[in-house]
C-alpha cells in the first residue's frame, strides 16, 4: 500500500510537467500574441514588451523559465489582472469553486444514494420507475439549460432565491448554483447505486446474512451498501474532472468569481501565466484526488490489494 | 429463451456451413453481418455437428435479429429510436419546408428594421396570432425554428462524426493493445490510465481559444477532432477487454497458423467479433459528445456564427432569459429531448445486444 502510494506520488510530477508543457506548447504555437489585437503598437514599444516578458529569448529559455516557476509553485504575475499574482488569484478563487463543487457533490451523493438504494430495494415498483426516469431526465438536461430555467422559475418569477452573484458561505445565493451543478451527479449516482445494489442484493453473502436472521435494515445498511456502493466510489475519480467543467458553466451562469470563470477569461485574454497556473493547479488536484479515491477503494473493498 | 439458442441454429440461417471460424480461410467472402459479429460463433464448438444438420428445417435467427426483437420489446428504447429518427428527419427536411412556406432561413434577417427584434412564438409583429414563427424570433428577427433545425443538424453532426473519430482511435488502440498483450499492453494501458486523469477539457478549451475562430467550417473540423480525440479512452478499454477474451480462441489460432499477418488478424478477425459492446458504447458516446460540444459552444468556443448548434443557441438565449425566455427554452428543450431519447436508445441497445449485461 505504502509503495503504491509512493509510486503514484512520484508519477504525479512528470504528469504535471507533461500537461503544462502541452498547454504551453498550444499557447505558443497559436498565431498572435497577448499584446496584439486591440490596436497597433509602435515597434519600439513592442520591443520593450518583448524584452520585459522575455519573449526575445529563444523558446527553450522561455520554456525553462516557465517550467522553473511552475516547479517552484510561483506562477508569476497575471498579464491582465494588474498587480495581482497568479497565486493570489488562485487563493481568491479556489474557495468559491471548492465550496460549490464539494457541496454539490455531497448533496448529489446523499440524494443519489438514497434514491438508488430505494429504487433497488423496491425494484420494478412505481418508485423505481419514477426515480429512474427522473435520473435519465437529469442526465439529459444540460446544466446550462437547467440553471437558467431554475433562475427563471425560482427567482425571476417566484422571487424565492437570488438569481446570481457570490454571497459567501453559507448564503441563499448558493442554492441555485448547487442545485444546477448537482443535478447530473445525482442522476448518475442514483443509476450507479441502483445497479450496484441490485447486483449485490443477489449475492450469496446477502442470502447468508438474511438466512442467519438479520433484520432487513442490518442487511441493507451493514452488508449490502458496502458492496453496492463500490461503483459510486470508483465514479468519484472521473467525477472530479467532470465537476471542473461543470463548475465552469455554473460559475459563468451565476457570475461567481471561481476558478472556472477566471480560466475562461484567461483564455479569452491570452493571459498565459494565469492559464498555466490554473492548469497546473487543477492537474495536481485531480491526480492527488484520484490517488485518494484509489486508497479509499482499497479500504472499502477488502478484495483489492495494491 | 432466445438467448439460449445455440450457435449452430444461428449459423444455419446464413445458408452456409457453420464451420466458418475454423474452416474458412480469412480471404473467403462471408456474410459480415452474421458470422463475424457473434462471439458465441467464434467459439467453434459444435461446428462439425452443425455441418451435418445443415439441411434441417429449423429456422434460427441471427444475433442481430434476436437483438432487434428484444429492442422492439423495450418500450422506452422504441420511444427513443422513434424520437431520434423524427428529429433527424425533421432537421434534415424541415429547413426546406420552412423556406418553401414562409421564406425564412436560419440566417435570414428581415430587411425591415421594425422586424429586427425578438417576437414571442406564434405572434405577428402587430401582436395578433400568426403561424409564421412557431418558436418566435431572436434578437435579429431570425426565425428560431429554422435556427433550432440548423442547430439540430450541426449538433447531431458533431455528435456522430466525433464519435466516429473516437471509434477509429479507440478500436485501433484497444485492439492492438489487447492482441499484442504483455509489455506493449502494459505500456499502452498505462498511457490510457494517465490520460484518464488529465483535465483534458481544459486542454480542449485552450486549444479552441487559441486556434479557433478562423472560419465557421474550420471551427467545426477542430471540434470533431478535439472531441473525438478526448472520448476514445473508454472505447479503447472496452475493445481491449473484448479482444483479450477472444484472442486465444481457435479461429484466431487458425488464422495465425495459416500465416495471416497481425494487423489483418486484429482488424479482420478480432474487431468484427467485438462489435456488440462497441456499438452500445458508441450510441452512448453520441449524447455525451453532444453535451461537450454544447458546453464549449456555451462558452463561446464551439460553433461560430452564422452557423448555430443547440449549445450556441442556448448560450444566446441565456443572455435574454428574463425578457425573451423562448430563446433559451426551445433549443434547450429540443436538445434535452434528443439526449433523453439517445440515452434510452443506448440503454435499450445494451440490454438487447448483451442480455447478460442487462441490469436486471
Amino acid at each position: 500500500m505504502f509503495k503504491f502510494v509512493l509510486r503514484r506520488l512520484i508519477i504525479t510530477l512528470p504528469m504535471v510537467v507533461i500537461v503544462v508543457s502541452l498547454t504551453w506548447g498550444l499557447i505558443r504555437l497559436a498565431p498572435g500574441n497577448f499584446y496584439s489585437g486591440e490596436k497597433k503598437i509602435p515597434a519600439a514599444i513592442e520591443k520593450n514588451i518583448r524584452e520585459k516578458y522575455g519573449l526575445d529569448k529563444p523558446w527553450y529559455v522561455q520554456y525553462g523559465r516557465m517550467m522553473g516557476s511552475v516547479l517552484r509553485g510561483d506562477f508569476g504575475n497575471s498579464l491582465r489582472y494588474q498587480g495581482q499574482s497568479v497565486n493570489q488569484i488562485l487563493l481568491m478563487t479556489l474557495p468559491v469553486s471548492a465550496t460549490l463543487g464539494l457541496f454539490s457533490y455531497l448533496i448529489a451523493l446523499l440524494v443519489g444514494i438514497l434514491a438508488g438504494t430505494l429504487a433497488a430495494l423496491k425494484q420494478n415498483s412505481r418508485l423505481d420507475y419514477a426515480s429512474m426516469a427522473l435520473a435519465m431526465l437529469g442526465l439529459s438536461i444540460p446544466n446550462f439549460v437547467l440553471g437558467p430555467l431554475l433562475v427563471l422559475v425560482l427567482s425571476l418569477s417566484l422571487y424565492w432565491l437570488p438569481p446570481a452573484r457570490w454571497g459567501g458561505f453559507p448564503s441563499w445565493n448558493l442554492v441555485l448554483p448547487v442545485l444546477t451543478l448537482s443535478g447530473v451527479y445525482m442522476a448518475y449516482i442514483a443509476r450507479l447505486t441502483r445497479s450496484g445494489m441490485l447486483e449485490v442484493l443477489r449475492a450469496d453473502y446477502i442470502r447468508t446474512a438474511r438466512a442467519k436472521g438479520l433484520s432487513e435494515r442490518a442487511v441493507v445498511f451493514r452488508h449490502a451498501l458496502r458492496g453496492g456502493l463500490l461503483p459510486v466510489v470508483s465514479f468519484t475519480g472521473p467525477a472530479l474532472a467532470f465537476l471542473i467543467s461543470g463548475t465552469v458553466v455554473v460559475e459563468r451562469i451565476f457570475a461567481l468569481p471561481g476558478l472556472g470563470n477566471y480560466f475562461i477569461n484567461a483564455n479569452l485574454n491570452r493571459d498565459e501565466p494565469l492559464i498555466i497556473g490554473i492548469v497546473a493547479f487543477i492537474s495536481i488536484a485531480i491526480l492527488l484526488f484520484n490517488l485518494l479515491v484509489d486508497v479509499a477503494y482499497a479500504y472499502i473493498d477488502p478484495r483489492i490489494r495494491y | 429463451m432466445n438467448e439460449e439458442r445455440s450457435a449452430t441454429d444461428r449459423a444455419q440461417t446464413t445458408g452456409q456451413p457453420a464451420l466458418t471460424p475454423l474452416g474458412t480461410p480469412p480471404e473467403a467472402p462471408r456474410d459480415p453481418d452474421i458470422i463475424h459479429t457473434s462471439p458465441e460463433l467464434a467459439v467453434g464448438e459444435g461446428d462439425v455437428r452443425s455441418a451435418e444438420m445443415r439441411d434441417d428445417t429449423i429456422v434460427g435467427t441471427s444475433l442481430w435479429k434476436d437483438a432487434w426483437r428484444r429492442l422492439l420489446k423495450n418500450k422506452l428504447a422504441v420511444f427513443g429510436l422513434v424520437v431520434v429518427a423524427i428529429i433527424i428527419v425533421v432537421s434534415l427536411v424541415g429547413p426546406y419546408i420552412i423556406k418553401a412556406t414562409t421564406g425564412y432561413t436560419y440566417d435570414f434577417i428581415p430587411p425591415d428594421s421594425k422586424l429586427v427584434k425578438s417576437f414571442p412564438p406564434f405572434q405577428a409583429p402587430d401582436g395578433s396570432f400568426s403561424g409564421a414563427h412557431p418558436m418566435g424570433t431572436d434578437n435579429a428577427g431570425r426565425d428560431i425554428l429554422a435556427r433550432v433545425l440548423l442547430g439540430g443538424r450541426i449538433s447531431l453532426m458533431v455528435g456522430i462524426i466525433s464519435t466516429i473519430v473516437s471509434l477509429l482511435i479507440g478500436i485501433s488502440y484497444g485492439a492492438t493493445s489487447g492482441y499484442l498483450g504483455g509489455k506493449v499492453d502494459d505500456v499502452m494501458m498505462r498511457i490510457v490510465d494517465v490520460l484518464y486523469s488529465l483535465p483534458y477539457m481544459m486542454i480542449v478549451i485552450v486549444l479552441l481559444a487559441f486556434f479557433g475562430n478562423r472560419s465557421p467550417l474550420g471551427q467545426l473540423f477542430l471540434l470533431f477532432a478535439a472531441l473525438g480525440a478526448v472520448s476514445w479512452l473508454t472505447m479503447a478499454r472496452i475493445v481491449r477487454g473484448q479482444v483479450m477474451s477472444l484472442k486465444n480462441q481457435e479461429f484466431v489460432q487458425a488464422a495465425r497458423a495459416t500465416g495471416v499477418t497481425t494487423p489483418k488478424i486484429i482488424f479482420r478477425h478480432l474487431v468484427p467479433n467485438a462489435l456488440g459492446p462497441v456499438i452500445v458504447y458508441a450510441t452512448l458516446t453520441v449524447p455525451s459528445v453532444m453535451l461537450q460540444e454544447a458546453f464549449l459552444s456555451f462558452l463561446g468556443l464551439g460553433v461560430q456564427a452564422p452557423l448555430a448548434s443547440w449549445g450556441s443557441l442556448a448560450s444566446e438565449g441565456i443572455q435574454n432569459i428574463a425578457i425573451f425566455p423562448w430563446q433559451l427554452i426551445f433549443p434547450g428543450v429540443t436538445m434535452a429531448l434528443t439526449l433523453f431519447s439517445l440515452n434510452f436508445l443506448g440503454d435499450g441497445l445494451r440490454d438487447a445486444l448483451d442480455p447478460q449485461m442487462r441490469k436486471f
